[in-house]
């Protein structure tokens, strides 16, 4: 789960990380009187579950309340297309006014998870405000890195090494580890994937601070975090995901016609593969998961039909903990309540597949059936 | 013979009065695997399935039966208890099915199990298989495999069945099948099973499955290249899979260049593997390898 920015800086801070002055707010009149608490000039910031709001407009200076006013209202309502959303963007429905800040360096601080290591990473570079992907490609010496031993946690020898790395002056070093310090701490206790301060600043005038916050929560483990579950923005993310999520069903719209229900998501994978190799666009990825039950496989292909660009339908089940017989009665339901029936392609193959082919096959369902992946390219392709 | 699980694998279930375990260890037991006894705490000194003794702590299922194989369904908020439970208990191959465990819950288990005799595969992982001895550890259609001379080694659980499916029905048997899962964090990886397909005589081949997203390819290909000295057939999927979005494994976002198919894909191609081009090719290309 995304946190938006102003959401992960008051997480953050909670657990002492230094975050510049800020106030949010929904209008022109909010985002006035945040600046005029903030002395008369602020920096009003869209939030967006996205990253280059810089450069897409969504982040202006204010040199009075009355800009802030302006520059909110017409941020607010609209919606943000960044390198990172698609075309289709993304809508603010709040700004970040905050502090304006005279900054003598910008640095780059994150912490993730590394699954080749299994345990937490402290990366840091000197390189701020530049995307780190791009630093680790063209200037790999810029980048540090620090695993973090999950049994003992971020020790301050690490931030003085980070710091002697970053070429931090002395004054800046245990303050410094103090603040990857909190953000580790942060990490940990909220069940965070992954915390990104790009860019930490070091102002003239000696403070370190989190100009900006990236945060991200596990889903999985949310069900320990009551409070933090409550941070949710269901606007940031495609409708049909969000329903699709909701009803446990993992599910990505993409931009062909072809939509593809499958259980499990290596399959799933495999589905949209075969598609494209058929030479046709998958609509979607959609798992529909283990054990699903028949209501779950029908409510899966209803919210695929309800993606009005989908044309042609590839069901394709390997029964496992999932009975073809119940992915059958669902497939019957669904195409029975939906409003239009895109031509069908099922295979079938596992667990009481005879009884899924004939439930089918007695439905009256128009389907051509096939048994292997090469058969159901030809026919999506057919 | 095969790795992992054989004839002398005896088999506990933790978990084993809830739907998916009972379910479950009923298939496997039906399968011929060696079902010794279940654990599920507070319902000690029943019996399930025609016999099989239920214990409260794994411990106690231990020193009663001998098992010496735990594979574990309980739900996610309880998953990284039971792990650590069968690991303290002295289990040598612990299997985890269940799918949603928190990051940090495998984390922290990954780290305890550092230096100690346990071997953890999973957690969100269909388990393993080894057709020949009647070995069934894990929630796969047994009816689907063929004794055999392959290893298979996936990341997946239903496109392991597809692979073996084609393998199958081509004649080609499976010395063991082994999912390893698809969580961000998680126990054995490609190339603990690489190297152990490596060592077993009766392996003659590898099958191997990979997905976007990650570098466990990369590392598997690495190994591959320096120490297996048999043929090793590969499939990565997600090829197709725009940037940046999470498909369904948690694993499987392709952030950065490593993570892209192509570049997996080429990997393995450099490290001597024979790249099977499309996930309807799997069957035909071992074939093809073997022949």
């Amino acid at each position: 789960m995304k946190l938006h920015e102003y959401q992960a800086k008051q997480l953050l801070a909670a657990y002492g990380v230094p975050v510049p002055e800020n106030y949010v707010a929904s209008s022109g009149t909010e985002a006035a009187e945040a600046t005029e608490r903030l002395g008369g000039t602020g920096v009003v910031k869209a939030q967006v579950h996205a990253g280059g709001r810089g450069k897409a407009g969504g982040v202006k200076v204010a040199s009075s309340p009355a800009e802030a006013a302006e520059i909110a209202e017409s941020l607010i309502g609209s919606t943000l297309v960044t390198f990172q959303t698609g075309p289709q963007g993304v809508p603010v429905h709040q700004v970040l006014v905050e502090q304006t800040m005279d900054i003598d360096r910008e640095l780059y601080l994150s912490i993730t998870t590394d699954g080749g290591r299994r345990r937490p990473v402290v990366i840091a570079s000197a390189a701020g405000g530049m995307e780190i992907e791009e630093v680790a490609q063209t200037e790999p010496e810029k980048v540090l890195t620090e695993p973090i031993d999950p049994a003992i946690g971020f020790q301050p020898f690490q931030g003085r090494r980070l710091a002697a790395g970053l070429g931090l002056p002395p004054a800046q070093i245990r303050p410094f580890s103090a603040f990857v310090d909190a953000c580790y701490r942060a990490y940990v206790e909220k069940d965070s994937g992954m915390i990104e301060i790009n860019p930490l600043v070091l102002t003239n005038d000696g403070q370190l601070l989190a100009l900006d916050a990236k945060m991200n929560l596990d889903d999985d483990a949310l069900f320990r975090h009551k409070a933090e579950s409550e941070l949710r923005d269901p606007t940031q993310d495609d409708p049909l995901e969000v329903e699709a999520s909701e009803a446990g069903i993992a599910y990505v719209k993409l931009d062909g016609n072809v939509g593809c229900m499958v259980n499990g998501a290596g399959l799933a994978m495999a589905t949209m593969d075969t598609v494209k190799f058929a030479g046709a666009e998958p609509a979607n990825f959609l798992d529909v998961g283990g054990g699903a039950a028949e209501e779950k496989i029908s409510q899966a292909i209803l919210l695929m039909l309800s993606d009005p660009n989908v044309e042609k339908v590839l069901v394709n089940i390997f029964g496992g903990i999932l009975r073809c017989d119940i992915a059958a009665r669902g497939i019957v339901d669904a195409y029975g309540k939906a409003d239009r029936q895109p031509t069908l392609v099922v295979r079938m193959l596992g667990t009481n597949v005879d009884e899924g082919k004939q439930i089918l096959a007695e439905s009256g369902l128009t389907a051509t059936m096939v048994d292997t992946l090469e058969e159901a390219a030809a026919a999506i392709k057919g | 013979m095969s790795i992992l699980v054989n004839e002398n694998t005896r088999l506990l279930v933790q978990g084993i009065t809830g739907r998916e375990g009972s379910f479950h260890a009923e298939r496997c037991k039906a399968y011929g695997t060696n079902l010794v006894a279940g654990v599920t705490p507070g319902k000690g000194g029943e019996t399930v399935l025609d016999g099989v003794p239920v214990f409260d702590s794994v411990r106690e299922a231990v020193d009663s039966t001998g098992a010496n194989v735990a594979l574990i369904f309980v739900p996610p908020p309880f998953a990284a208890d039971a792990i650590l439970e069968s690991a303290d208990a002295g289990i040598p191959l612990v299997v985890c099915i269940t799918e949603g465990v928190p990051v940090r819950d495998s984390t922290m288990v990954m780290r305890y199990l550092e230096g100690k005799p346990v071997r953890l595969l999973g957690p969100n992982c269909p388990g393993l298989i080894t057709p020949g001895a009647k070995a069934k550890v894990g929630i796969m259609p047994g009816n689907i495999h063929l004794p055999g001379k392959v290893g298979v080694v996936s990341r997946s659980g239903t496109l392991t069945y597809e692979g073996v499916d084609q393998l199958t029905k081509r004649g080609i048997g499976q010395s063991t099948c082994v999912g390893i899962g698809g969580d961000p964090v998680s126990g054995t990886g490609f190339v603990d099973v690489l190297a152990m397909f490596n060592d077993d005589p009766e392996t003659e081949a590898i099958v191997m499955i990979g997905e976007i997203g990650g570098t466990k390819e990369q590392e598997a290909a690495a190994f591959i290249r320096e120490n297996v000295r048999k043929p090793v057939a590969a499939l990565i999927v997600g090829q197709t899979a725009p940037p940046g979005r999470r498909m369904g494994h948690a694993g499987a976002v392709i952030t950065g260049k490593a993570a892209l198919a192509s570049e997996k894909m080429r990997a393995l191609e450099e490290a001597g593997c024979r790249v099977i081009p499309t996930p309807a090719d799997i069957g035909a290309t071992v074939a093809d390898m073997l022949a």
